[in-house]
């Protein structure tokens, strides 16, 4: 006999249990072991940041001729360099420099590109093609030749680096912004913005932005790397971080000069400039698929 | 019944690279109050340009309003600033829109209570908190199971089907007096399209809303619509109730489209007649009658004069026709 049946029969099965979007953000962002690294590398670089004179066995300023170029050894760890200074310390002293430049360099440039691109592109006729004329011609000047200009203009020291670097690194997210934009605002969910009688200003910014994220967030990691480098070029031209002060990227380039005789004058500041930008690149990675909705709520 | 909308020889013209396109060519209706009216016609007729021209949607440049009035309680909507406070407030709050692609239509990096919120916030100022009380009860409404487990998903989530009852939640959410439904089912499945026609139909009736549904799709309107309009090539051809459009269709065109689609009271075997030829290139456009190419019907005059104006044959009944104007209407039907 055929079976009635019941409506208690048909109801739905019951919907996976929410869990909060934090918790869902923790869960996507450390579901990869290499982000956990790249977050533990940069959180090891905060710490060193904030305990430097704690950490660092000698005064990364302290010459001793009498002990120059040693190779790693108890006393010092990585050796001396070409003044005698313990190599671990300058390292130490330097990751300030790599996280500034890093994070408040490259952060200024992504916020000031963005926001450009924007405009740009959401606007576009005249005031998009002005800005982006202005970024196209900023970005035809190779860009350390610009950071030199600024740097030059403004002189030496970590904040006028920052800034140099910040100013120079905005073309290429204005770029990308400005094409993102270009095609997101084509999408139809923007003409059901206009509407509902959304603003320009919350369609822009609660509408467009957060969909252009992702390339966004690669870039950033990726030009981490590149602002670290490029502040050795800085370094190198005498317009950088002025010299006895510790940066990574100076360093590399003082210790060129001594490569066949004590490698790890270059090296190991090199190392260390890979191993952050790997880090920053990881967590960057993590950061754009935790904020990938089409992962939310899945995982 | 008060008129709620009334268009006014609306024409709305792009700039192309091929050339000028006359996509609304002087249209002109209206809609009283929670009245459903159908607007009928194939692709490119321009349906769907002339219901973004009433909310000054059309993207400018290319497109531009060049002429007409589009009379909202008596107010000339295309007069208002463009993008100003007065027609931000009209949009979504007065009129609402529900899109044909449920699939792009919502914004993928936003929850479905953010969306439906969105315009609460925007138009009664509602906080937060007592916007997403309310999303949940339309939500409930538009006959989404466990509506508070769903609001926080993401579209991507949602079924199609399930999308277009969100959009339908997020018309309504703010009481409009206009819900326009721009081909609301055609990205549906034909189950799907029938339930949430009937949600549509019921849910305007429950709000007081009038509702303009923009099809090509004569079932669809035929069920719902009290009126209807059809559309060729940029202009209205004929109107009139809906029962006398399907008993007794006036323009050669309409006749042809109701020829092409299979009928239950009718004779088994019987062939469908399609429209021979394809619709005018919207570029070109000689003025005589668009449909003359097309047209079994045509008469000397339909070639030499230009494109007939709409005249009233029967009550409530308006064609553009020479033939019927000649009164030869024994040749049609």
């Amino acid at each position: 006999m055929e079976k009635e049946i019941q409506e208690s029969d048909l109801e739905f099965d019951e919907a996976p249990r929410r869990v909060s979007s934090w918790k869902r953000f923790r869960r996507v962002f450390f579901g990869r072991k290499v982000v956990i690294y790249g977050v533990v590398v940069i959180s090891l670089l905060v710490i060193t940041v904030i305990f430097t004179p704690l950490l660092a066995p000698y005064d990364p300023y302290t010459t001793n001729v009498r002990n120059i170029l040693a190779p790693p050894s108890t006393a010092h760890w990585l050796g001396t360099d070409t003044l005698g200074r313990d190599i671990l310390s300058r390292i130490i002293y330097g990751s300030r420099n790599a996280l500034f430049i890093g994070l408040i360099a490259v952060g200024f440039a992504a916020t000031a590109g963005m926001l450009l691109g924007l405009i740009a592109g959401y606007f576009g006729g005249i005031i998009g093609a002005v800005i982006m004329r202005i970024i196209d011609s900023i970005q035809s000047i190779p860009m350390i030749m610009f950071a030199v200009t600024i740097a030059a203009f403004l002189g030496g020291g970590l904040q006028n680096v920052v800034i140099a670097l910040g100013i120079a690194l905005i073309a290429p997210y204005a770029r990308l912004m400005c094409g993102q934009v270009l095609s997101v605002k084509q999408n139809d969910y923007i003409l059901r913005a206009k509407a509902i009688g959304a603003s320009d200003f919350r369609i822009m910014f609660k509408h467009i932005v957060p969909n252009c994220f992702p390339p966004l967030i690669v870039l950033m990691t990726m030009q981490v790397g590149h602002a670290i480098l490029s502040e050795a070029s800085l370094s190198f031209l005498g317009i950088g971080i002025k010299p006895p002060a510790a940066a990574w990227g100076s360093m590399v380039s003082e210790g060129y000069q001594y490569l066949l005789r004590s490698p790890q004058l270059s090296i190991v500041p090199g190392l260390a400039i890979m191993i952050v930008v790997f880090a920053y690149n990881m967590a960057g990675d993590g950061l754009r698929d935790a904020l990938d909705p089409k992962l939310r709520g899945t995982l | 019944m008060t008129v709620l909308l009334e268009v006014k020889n609306l024409k709305t013209q792009f700039n192309t690279e091929a050339g000028l396109v006359k996509a609304v060519d002087g249209i002109s209706y209206e809609v009283y109050e929670q009245e459903i009216v159908g607007l009928v016609g194939e692709s490119g007729c321009g349906k769907s340009v002339s219901q973004l021209s009433v909310m000054q949607l059309i993207p400018t440049p290319p497109g531009k309003i060049v002429e007409g009035e589009v009379l909202f309680e008596g107010k000339d909507l295309l007069k208002l600033p463009e993008n100003g406070a007065e027609i931000r407030a009209i949009r979504g709050g007065k009129i609402a829109m529900i899109f044909q692609e449920p699939m792009t239509s919502l914004n993928p990096v936003m929850s479905i209570n953010q969306q439906i919120s969105e315009m609460m916030q925007i138009h009664q100022g509602l906080t937060a908190s007592e916007a997403r009380k309310r999303s949940i009860e339309l939500l409930a409404e538009v006959g989404i199971p466990a509506a508070e487990s769903r609001i926080d998903d993401y579209p991507h989530q949602f079924s199609g089907g399930m999308r277009q009852r969100v959009m339908i939640a997020m018309g309504l959410s703010c009481n409009p007096k206009l819900l326009i439904a721009d081909e609301p089912t055609t990205a549906l499945d034909v189950t799907t399209q029938a339930v949430l026609l009937e949600l549509m139909k019921d849910m305007v009736e429950r709000f007081n809303t009038a509702l303009v549904i923009v099809t090509h799709n004569l079932g669809v309107v035929a069920r719902y619509a009290t009126r209807i309009y059809v559309m060729y090539a940029g202009r209205v051809v004929e109107s009139g109730k809906t029962k006398d459009i399907f008993s007794q269709p006036l323009h050669p065109y309409t006749i042809g489209l109701l020829k092409c689609i299979p009928r239950l009271d009718e004779v088994r075997g019987r062939r469908l007649v399609p429209i021979k030829g394809l619709p005018p290139n919207l570029v070109r456009m000689p003025p005589r009658c668009a449909f003359f190419p097309r047209c079994p019907y045509r008469i000397d005059r339909c070639h030499k004069e230009p494109w007939p104006p709409l005249s009233r044959v029967r009550a409530e009944h308006d064609v553009s026709c020479f033939v019927h104007m000649e009164g030869k209407v024994s040749g049609l039907n």
